[in-house]
Formats: structure tokens, C-alpha cells, sequence
């Protein structure tokens, strides 16, 4: 018999508190619960109840950069976060262009247990550009993998994209584009604009994220198919995207917390922290990112979790890596971002951190609605702990947060997937707890 | 003053103390005894990550008139080609117990990084940060424009109503950037002309009129045109067709440079590239202060170094 879990008096997303008995992997009663023998009592007063978040978009950076993080660190962040599932991107090393890669990962989730690992397959050999990767292998592996990116890198060869739009329809499979052309953003370091002419660091335009989207929508309409626009940063990009959903093309888009929060003013300091790939923009960006969120020409939010070690931080602007971690604190930046000036409700939140990444990733046992018979993935957020974002925050292997010393509105307080708890007040459950749990439900799903 | 790293940052009261104290300086260069005592036992490092060696020689200068020892730390050939941090030499430098550093560097923003990481206490001297800023560059450009204008009167002006045109390659470079903050701070107008393609994309918040006309602007009649160097690299990622195209649009030839008034100045922070931004004859005229640049080039670094390194330490710009 596992352990039990009695959430009582969560604040639902769509409103109305209730309590929620978690059992045997699955919500087995959503209401006031007044028997329920044995389970753990977790007191959710004043606590907001999500269904467990996916992210689309995670770096988990194993095989090949263990330093900066693992799947196992990378779903302990994952835990701390809230969320219950990550898709991780497969720029590894070796890259995730193979079924044997992919496998691998998602057998070191299932191993680790903290969350569902879903890999994301390469669109091209070695993150290239040249010649496609084993997409039908990798969709037919034990991994079952239908998101395919080459992301760190754009697919910018237009046949090449066009090719692989077209393939994926055999499997249902979704190219997801990391939209940046090359040539205009050759040596780019930040945002485009006064301000890096003003720093003296070369432009990241926007044009060349909204041309290869312009380019995409175009291509995905022409074949008749789906297509994902990774890390939404720009207004035009906005634009685009608006009027390829007018005209009905089959296009979701994705934008991370930090575009939602912080602009490229923050570069002035040359603290690496906030140089990421694509950059921060303008604050006209920003709130034309916020608005397309709330009408939903951006579908998701998704964190790009990208952990870099220390010293790839602590240097010079030029010299730093790109990337911030996000896990742990994307639904607080979502509260801080759009939440709180009542752009999105807690409904919404739930549908662009769970429901709809879910969708687009045909990822099942996950986002789904918290009610009798779901799975037992749950998140419950305090939106009253306004507090200074800090390192003990942080679960996974590496500290390159944007947000450390900046006050955020709330915090997750704990997390429930497949039923037991990863994340309980305020701290990751033990790795050897949370495997044995992990293997216990496997051996449940055999037999 | 603790840093020296951009001009924006400096008030203009600030830069007029520092172009006094270089008038100081430069009244001790024309003595027979060049020599300062007052940087004794101080110890100033020169951290070049960039060749540079006018730049580098002139700091070298500047510090030894000022009596301080004097460490040149070129990146190449050292730990640092071998993939050394930033972070690393500079804590090397700190354990050698340098006070004063000073830096050239590829990337833009190095020398503040450096500044405000904590790996140093030294004070920081920028000599040049990617296409970032060069701040002792603009301050002696401002040197030069001043002890041509008012000469012996010099100290306590600015350069109220001067007008500068500045030419050439503004997107890369950092001479301009530092010129165009540090001149409009001492009064002056600043007019940039340069290709489209060498601008940057926005330049709105910048305290200059921009244009891409050479000929309208100098029928304007300047007070100054400074020419800034075009690099070779430049020419074969497509800022413009060739240098010919270049010089014949854009460069101070013979028949620009007779058009000017004969009190116009010349400059250029070199190195040159004669016959290309600059012809031989605006270079080698009375109205070029190129060699004039040179020389006070280390009368204001003795004085930023002075300001920077004298008496205690640590009080706040």
C-alpha cells in the first residue's frame, strides 16, 4: 500500500476550495473529504492547486554536461518548481538524433522518479542542419518521442525545414523551431537596439526571429503542418504568429518567464546572469509578449531551463555561456509577469503551465484537470509568500538564476507526481525515497 | 575618483578637474626633469588582453613619470592564451598586490566587470573594451581641442560651442563612443558621418546628429574633424564595396581637406591608414594634431592615474 495524500482546502484554479485525496497514482476524490484513513494530511489553506506543471522546454544537459546538471538535478528543480514533467532538448552529447539516446533518458527519468522526463528528439544529425535525424526511429522507440527540435540551433536550410515539417506528419510529430537566423545574428550578444549600440555589443535583431517565424508559418501552411515556435521574445514576432492563427494555420508558440519579466536594460550591468539566448528585449516586448499570452497567440510557457556552471557566469559579457535556470521559479515569475495585474487567472495559468504543453507534446497523464480519476500530479503554490528569491530556492545542480535577490510574489510549497510527494514544505524529498517510489509504480503499471 | 572605466558615467566638473590636472602634468613634460615622486611604491599593472602597443607605452609612460613600478601583463604568449579567466589573472594580480590596473579588452564591459566583480580591489583603468569605450582616448582628444582653442587659458573651460564631426567606422568604434558622451558633457556639438552600414541600427539616445553626407557636413565648417580609422577586416563583411568606394565618399582627401578652414583641426587617434580615411597632406598639416594627441595622450593618463592612485584609497567617485 503507498502512502496516501489528503490535500485539504486548496484553492482551486477555477475557483472554490476543496480537498483532494490522492491515492494509487490517481485524484481519487475531489470535494470536502471528511474519511480518509491513513493518508497524510497536507494542510493547502490559502494554497492554490494546479495540476502538476509541464515544461516543453527543459535542459537537462545528461548525457555529456553532467556538470551543469543531470536528470536526476534537472527533475528535482523540476519538483521544486511545481512541475511534474519536463521535455528535454536534445542538444546532449551525444545529441538525442538517435532512439538509443532518447531511450536512455527517459529510462534515467524513470529511474530518478522526481518527474515524467519526455525527450525531445534532434531534427538533424548532430544538431546540424544537414540531413534529418532518425525521426520515425526515435517515435517508435520505447521513448515515443513526437516533439523534435533542433533547438540551440535553428533548422535554417527552408527545404530542409520544409522536409522535416512534412515528415512528422507520418507520426504526429511537431517540429519545434528555435527561430534566430544565422547570418543576421552572427556574434550576437544582446537585443539589437539603442541600447547595444550604446554597450557596444553586437545586435541580436528582431527581424531575424521574426523572418524565419514569417518563413515557418508559411512553410507549415503550405505542407499543412504543425509547427512550435520556441522562446516568443519579440513584438513583430507576436505580429506574425497573431496572423498565421487568423488564417489557420496549425502553429502553437511558447514564451519563457524571463521575456515575460526582465528587459534588456538589466545588460547595462555586464552581469552575465541575464545573457541568454534569445535575449532579453525591450520593455514594449515585453508587455506585447504579456498581452499575446493572455489572448492566446502565445499558447504556453515554457523556461528554457538552461544551467550553465559557475565559471562558464563569472567572466566577461562575450565570453559567458547563454542561458538561465527557470524550473524553480517560473510559476512565481508567471504570478509576478501576469498574474498579478490580472492578465491571466489561475485557470489560465493551469492550461499555459500544464494543459496546453501537454496537448502540444502529446504528452498523456499529464495536464489534465483536477478532478476524480485524473493523475495524481499536482502542484500547490502559495501566492501569499512574497519573498527575495535565493539560493536555497534552487534545487538542480547549477545557480545561473536571473532572479536571485529579486522579490517574487509566492512559492511552490509542494509537489505530487504519480501520486507521492517529490517537493513537501519547502524541500525536495530524498533521491532514494522518491526511486523507490518511482520503482514501486513501475512494478504497479506491469503487473 | 575610484574607477576610470567610461565617460558617460563622468560629470562635467570631473572631466574639466581631470583635463586641469593634465595641464599640470603636461607643464612637467616640458621640464628637463620629467619625473614625479608621486606614485612611489605603488604598483601599476598594464593587463592587455588586445595588442596595443601606442596605447600600452603610453600608459607605461605616463605611470614611470609618476614614479609608480611598472608590470605589463600581455595576453599573449602568457597563461591567459592557454584559457585563464579573467577571473584568475585578476586574483593573480591582486595576490602581486597591484593598485592600479589597467585594461585593454576584446569584449565590451570587461574593464567593469573587472571593477565591480570583487576579484580586485585595485582601481581600474579602461584603455579600450571591444567597441565599448576608450575613455583616456576621448579625454585627451578633449585635451588636444582645448590647448588648440585656448592655450595657455586653458584651464577651468570646457569646449562650449565647439563643433566636432566625427567620420568613419562609429559602429565598432569605441573612440567615437567615448567622444560623443565625453564632448557634449564639456559643451561641445557632436556630428557623426559614416555609411549607413557603420552606424549603429539606433542611435536616438545619443547626444550627436547623424548623417551619411561628408561634403554637407564639412561645408558646415567645423571646428573639428576627427577620422577614425577603418579596419581591413571590414572590408570583406560587405559595410561597403571596397576601399576606393570608401575613400572617395567618406575619406579626408585632398580636395575635402582644401575646402575646410584653415583653423579647422585634423585629428585622428591612429594608427593610420593614409590614403584611405586620411589623405597625406591633411595628416601632415599644421591644422593635424595627430602628433599633438600623441604627446598629451600621457600627460591625461598621468593625471587619471594620479587621480585614481594618490592619497587614500577607496572613497567613492
Amino acid at each position: 500500500m503507498t502512502e496516501r495524500f489528503l490535500i485539504t482546502g486548496a484553492t482551486l484554479a477555477t475557483g472554490g476550495r476543496a480537498d483532494l485525496l490522492l491515492s494509487d497514482g490517481v485524484i481519487a476524490e475531489v470535494g470536502r473529504i471528511a474519511d480518509a484513513a491513513g493518508a497524510t494530511v497536507v494542510d493547502a489553506d490559502g494554497l492554490v492547486a494546479l495540476p502538476g506543471l509541464v515544461d516543453l522546454h527543459t535542459h537537462l544537459r545528461e548525457p555529456g554536461y553532467e556538470q551543469s546538471e543531470t536528470v536526476l538535478t534537472g527533475t528535482q528543480a523540476a519538483a521544486a518548481g511545481g512541475f511534474t514533467a519536463v521535455f528535454a532538448m536534445a542538444n546532449t552529447s551525444p545529441v538525442a538524433d538517435t532512439a538509443g539516446v532518447v531511450e536512455q533518458e527517459a529510462s534515467l527519468g524513470r529511474a530518478a522518479g522526481y518527474a515524467t522526463v519526455q525527450p525531445i528528439g534532434a531534427v538533424t544529425v548532430g544538431l546540424k542542419g544537414e540531413q534529418l535525424a532518425e525521426l520515425g526511429a526515435m517515435a517508435r522507440s520505447r521513448a515515443n518521442v513526437r516533439v523534435f527540435s533542433d533547438d540551440g540551433f535553428c533548422v535554417s536550410d527552408p527545404l530542409l525545414m520544409r522536409r522535416a515539417l512534412e515528415y512528422v506528419k507520418a507520426f504526429d510529430g511537431v517540429i519545434a523551431q528555435h527561430a534566430q537566423e544565422p547570418r543576421l545574428t552572427q556574434g550576437a550578444q544582446m537585443n539589437e537596439g539603442a541600447l547595444s549600440g550604446e554597450l557596444g555589443l553586437v545586435g541580436w535583431p528582431a527581424v531575424a526571429e521574426e523572418s524565419i517565424i514569417a518563413r515557418d508559418v508559411l512553410l507549415a501552411e503550405h505542407v499543412g503542418s504543425r509547427l512550435h515556435v520556441c522562446h516568443v521574445s519579440t513584438a513583430g514576432s507576436v505580429e506574425v504568429i497573431r496572423w498565421a492563427k487568423a488564417r489557420g494555420i496549425d502553429v502553437t508558440a511558447e514564451v519563457t518567464p524571463h521575456h515575460l519579466l526582465l528587459t534588456e536594460d538589466l545588460v547595462s550591468s555586464y552581469d552575465p546572469r541575464f545573457k541568454v539566448n534569445p535575449p532579453l528585449r525591450r520593455a514594449e516586448d515585453v508587455e506585447a509578449l504579456r498581452l499575446a499570452l493572455a489572448d492566446g497567440t502565445i499558447d504556453i510557457v515554457a523556461t528554457d531551463h538552461a544551467p550553465h556552471p559557475v565559471e562558464a557566469k563569472e567572466s566577461e559579457w562575450d565570453a559567458a555561456a547563454n542561458g538561465m535556470v527557470g524550473l524553480e521559479s517560473a510559476l512565481a515569475v508567471v504570478h509576478a509577469a501576469v498574474v498579478e495585474n490580472g492578465l491571466l487567472d489561475w485557470a489560465d495559468v493551469a492550461r499555459v503551465l500544464s494543459a496546453a504543453p501537454a496537448s502540444i507534446g502529446r504528452l498523456a497523464g499529464h495536464g489534465q484537470p483536477l478532478e476524480r480519476g485524473s493523475a495524481a500530479e499536482v502542484a500547490l503554490y502559495d501566492p501569499a509568500a512574497a519573498s527575495d528569491f535565493s539560493l536555497d530556492r534552487l534545487a538542480g545542480r547549477s545557480v545561473n538564476s536571473p532572479y536571485l535577490g529579486r522579490r517574487l510574489p509566492g512559492r511552490v510549497v509542494a509537489t505530487f507526481h504519480g501520486g507521492y510527494a517529490t517537493y513537501l514544505d519547502g524541500a525536495v524529498r530524498p533521491a532514494d525515497e522518491i526511486a523507490r517510489h518511482a520503482s514501486a509504480r513501475l512494478e504497479g503499471t506491469r503487473g | 575618483m575610484r574607477h576610470l572605466l567610461s565617460t558617460k558615467e563622468l560629470s562635467r566638473d570631473d572631466a574639466i578637474a581631470l583635463l586641469d590636472v593634465a595641464e599640470d602634468m603636461a607643464a612637467v613634460q616640458e621640464r628637463e626633469m620629467k619625473k614625479l615622486p608621486t606614485l612611489r611604491g605603488r604598483t601599476v599593472v598594464n593587463l592587455f588582453f588586445e595588442d596595443s602597443t601606442r596605447t600600452r607605452i603610453s600608459f607605461e609612460a605616463a605611470a614611470k613619470r609618476l614614479s609608480a613600478d611598472v608590470i605589463n601583463f600581455s595576453a599573449k604568449g602568457s597563461s591567459v592564451s592557454k584559457g585563464e579567466s579573467l577571473k584568475d589573472t585578476a586574483q593573480t594580480l591582486q595576490a602581486m598586490g597591484a593598485d592600479g590596473v589597467v585594461i585593454r579588452h576584446h569584449a565590451s564591459g570587461a574593464p567593469q566587470t573587472l571593477a565591480m566583480s570583487g576579484w580586485i580591489d585595485a582601481g581600474v583603468v579602461n584603455a579600450g573594451d571591444g567597441t565599448h569605450e576608450h575613455p583616456t582616448q576621448a579625454l585627451l582628444d578633449a585635451f588636444t581641442i582645448r590647448r588648440r582653442l585656448h592655450g595657455a587659458t586653458s584651464r577651468g573651460r570646457g569646449l562650449d560651442g565647439v563643433h566636432v564631426v566625427i567620420v568613419g567606422d562609429i559602429l565598432h568604434s569605441r573612440v567615437a563612443r567615448s567622444n560623443v558622451w565625453l564632448l557634449t558633457t564639456l559643451g561641445a556639438t557632436v556630428e557623426l558621418v559614416a555609411p549607413p552600414t557603420l552606424l549603429p541600427v539606433d542611435t536616438t539616445a545619443w547626444p550627436a546628429r547623424v548623417g551619411y553626407d561628408l561634403d554637407a557636413s564639412l561645408a558646415g565648417g567645423p571646428d573639428v574633424v576627427m577620422m577614425l580609422r577603418i579596419q581591413a577586416e571590414r572590408m570583406h563583411a560587405a559595410f561597403f564595396p571596397n576601399s576606393r568606394e570608401y575613400a572617395r565618399t567618406w575619406g579626408l582627401d585632398d580636395a575635402r581637406f582644401d575646402r575646410l578652414p584653415p583653423t579647422t583641426m585634423v585629428m585622428h587617434p591612429g594608427p593610420m591608414n593614409r590614403g584611405l580615411e586620411i589623405a597625406a597632406r591633411a595628416a601632415d598639416s599644421p591644422q593635424s594634431t595627430v602628433r599633438e594627441q600623441v604627446a598629451n595622450g600621457v600627460s591625461v593618463r598621468m593625471a587619471a592615474l594620479y587621480l585614481l592612485l594618490s592619497g587614500e584609497r577607496g572613497d567613492a567617485a
